[in-house]
């Protein structure tokens, strides 16, 4: 869903083209950080052709080298090629940051969608969200994290826990506002059906928030992601991701930082690329934020 | 007024029984036995049964959670398994380098963020608009780990100016505070730093649009009286709810840090404690870092009053 605007930024029929300088123009950020994106993910797809070599080779006799021609990113104390093991890394990092996404997006949506409308719900479900949303998202990420064993699987449905109860607030508050508005109460007075206003009015004005919502929770999925696998309680071990690559070149950073700096320089500019999107986004869809921020 | 100190305080109540609850039944929520989970896969059954004792885990869920609860409002978290230590005392132990990294963090972050805001907001458009933009979008996208590296680059391994790592207390002198507690400090405020700059700017360009400010300008006001005195003023309420609720990114990014440059805080705490499994620990921390944080929000909410004196609830 976040990456569609790539899609959009290449330059297709002549005719057409006109039109994408325009979008380009008037958004650039949602074309600079989708192209990023974008090349991001092809990157994640395409790893094993981009002259990588199985991430997992161990080569003792090859340890710490620095980068140079035939190691474009150096290896590291086990003779693993890092230039291999951080394009492999993105995989992990963009599947956990897209999970996330997805799943806190359509959790949200639905518990927003009945406390919006059920007081009873509303009362009960909004103090556990706010209890919840008093507990740092790193740390609720931590603590199920040292519950379950180490996987990617665990690692989505820890942050996504943690991000819930912020999409449950965006829609409900969403929700709570429309419910007022005129056009829905003279759906319910022309005897609309209830799940029919949900459908046809309700839904379609939760979405635009959402989805700068779910950028930014991308975003913020994978720093988490890769901050649980540096701390040692995220992706196993036998998964390259950025997190990972981080933490085992921690201990010999003062003699070979290169293996923290490049997948952190490949961390940064993918969160970047998705915030930059966020934010064309935001501008794109809501005219009045768009002034402000 | 007074009322709503109360009430306000009183709200706390079930968000923290919330937190308390969240914390204690994840270790039961969690599929199979959690001791065994606790103990590790080299555990013999006896180790098995022991923390099963240890922890009640032999006896119903409400009774469980009753104790706990009335150990916690005693001020007993429970026994850390691995060191056979009060919780409570680890904590104190480690208090002290986490507070003074979040305390020096959060005065840093604050003293250069709202200036940058406020002057983004005024010369809105200009190269110091830009600039400022830009460092709050950076901000928000380099994790604080890897800006910790490029510090630790930059300023220990190709200057060294700086030492790489180590905490030292204040006690034994500021020089050697400051030189340790410099590089953390811009690692983990960064991002709360671009935060508050952004949400400065976004409320000052709000405010320097309205009538009134036109006519402190009109009479003749300094322009420093104007933005302080008028526009900051009536621009803070946004500012500090954004202050509080960024409290979290700093507690989640302290552990990080922590870890980053070798500072024995409740951070190294609660990484040494993942890698032992060491759960009573855990949910120590977690209670303790979510109760100050619903209590500096608390304090947010109740500053509101002094800014705008419309609000009285």
């Amino acid at each position: 869903m976040t990456i569609a605007p790539t899609d959009v930024a290449l330059p297709a029929a002549p005719r057409a083209q006109g039109r994408v300088w325009t979008y380009v123009r008037r958004h650039p950020t949602i074309a600079i950080g989708g192209t990023l994106l974008g090349l991001m993910v092809l990157m994640a797809i395409f790893a094993p052709y981009l002259g990588t070599v199985d991430p997992q080779a161990l080569s003792p006799v090859r340890r710490l080298r620095w980068p140079s021609a035939q190691y474009w990113f150096g290896t590291d104390m086990l003779g693993r090629d890092v230039y291999s093991r951080t394009i492999y890394g993105a995989r992990v990092s963009l599947t956990v940051g897209l999970s996330v996404a997805l799943c806190s997006t359509v959790l949200g949506l639905a518990i927003g969608l009945v406390t919006g409308f059920s007081r009873a719900a509303d009362a009960i479900v909004m103090r556990v969200m706010d209890g919840l949303m008093s507990i740092p998202g790193v740390l609720i990420a931590i603590a199920l994290m040292a519950l379950t064993r180490a996987s990617m699987e665990n690692v989505i449905f820890a942050i996504t826990v943690a991000q819930v109860p912020r999409d449950t607030r965006l829609v409900r508050g969403v929700v709570l506002t429309l419910r007022e508005l005129p056009f829905v109460e003279a759906a319910l007075a022309s005897g609309t059906g209830f799940f029919r206003i949900l459908w046809r009015h309700i839904l379609p004005n939760t979405l635009p928030p959402l989805l700068v919502q779910a950028t930014f929770t991308a975003a913020s999925a994978m720093i988490v992601e890769a901050t649980l696998s540096f701390l040692g309680a995220g992706t196993p071990p036998n998964i390259p991701s950025w997190g990972n690559i981080m933490a085992e070149g921690r201990s010999l950073f003062q003699v070979a930082y290169y293996i923290v700096l490049f997948p952190g320089a490949f961390l940064s500019i993918t969160v970047l690329a998705i915030n930059l999107l966020g934010d064309g986004l935001r501008d794109a869809l809501d005219p009045r934020l768009a002034r402000r921020m | 007024m007074f009322a709503y100190i109360v009430r306000r305080i009183l709200a706390t109540i079930p968000v923290m029984a919330v937190v308390a609850l969240f914390v204690f039944s994840l270790l039961h929520l969690s599929p199979g036995d959690p001791a065994v989970i606790i103990a590790g896969d080299t555990a013999t059954l006896d180790d098995i049964a022991r923390i099963r004792a240890k922890l009640g885990l032999d006896q119903a869920f409400y009774i469980q959670f009753g104790t706990w609860v009335w150990g916690l409002l005693h001020g007993d978290l429970g026994i850390s398994i691995f060191t056979n230590l009060p919780v409570s005392t680890l904590i104190a132990q480690r208090i002290e380098p986490t507070a003074a990294l979040t305390v020096s963090t959060l005065v840093v972050s604050i003293l250069t963020a709202i200036p940058m805001g406020v002057l983004a907001a005024w010369k809105a458009g200009s190269w110091i608009d830009r600039v400022v933009m830009v460092f709050a979008v950076l901000g928000f996208s380099v994790p604080v780990f890897v800006l910790a590296y490029l510090l630790i680059y930059f300023f220990a391994i190709y200057t060294d100016l700086l030492p790489v790592q180590g905490f030292v207390s204040i006690r034994h002198g500021l020089g050697p505070f400051l030189a340790h507690i410099a590089m953390p400090s811009l690692a983990l405020g960064m991002v709360y730093a671009a935060l508050i700059a952004r949400m400065t700017r976004a409320s000052m360009l709000d405010v320097l649009a309205q009538d009134y400010i036109r006519t402190a300008q009109a009479k003749g006001l300094s322009n420093d009286k104007v933005l302080i005195g008028h526009a900051l003023k009536n621009a803070a309420v946004p500012i500090v709810t954004i202050i509080g609720i960024g409290v979290a990114l700093l507690i989640s990014g302290v552990v990080v840090t922590e870890t980053v440059f070798a500072i024995p805080g409740l951070g190294r705490l609660t990484v040494d404690a993942i890698l032992r499994r060491d759960y009573p620990i855990i949910q120590g921390i977690i209670l303790i870092f979510s109760a100050a944080y619903v209590l500096i929000n608390l304090f947010v909410d109740l500053s509101y009053t002094l800014f705008d004196p419309r609000i009285r609830y």
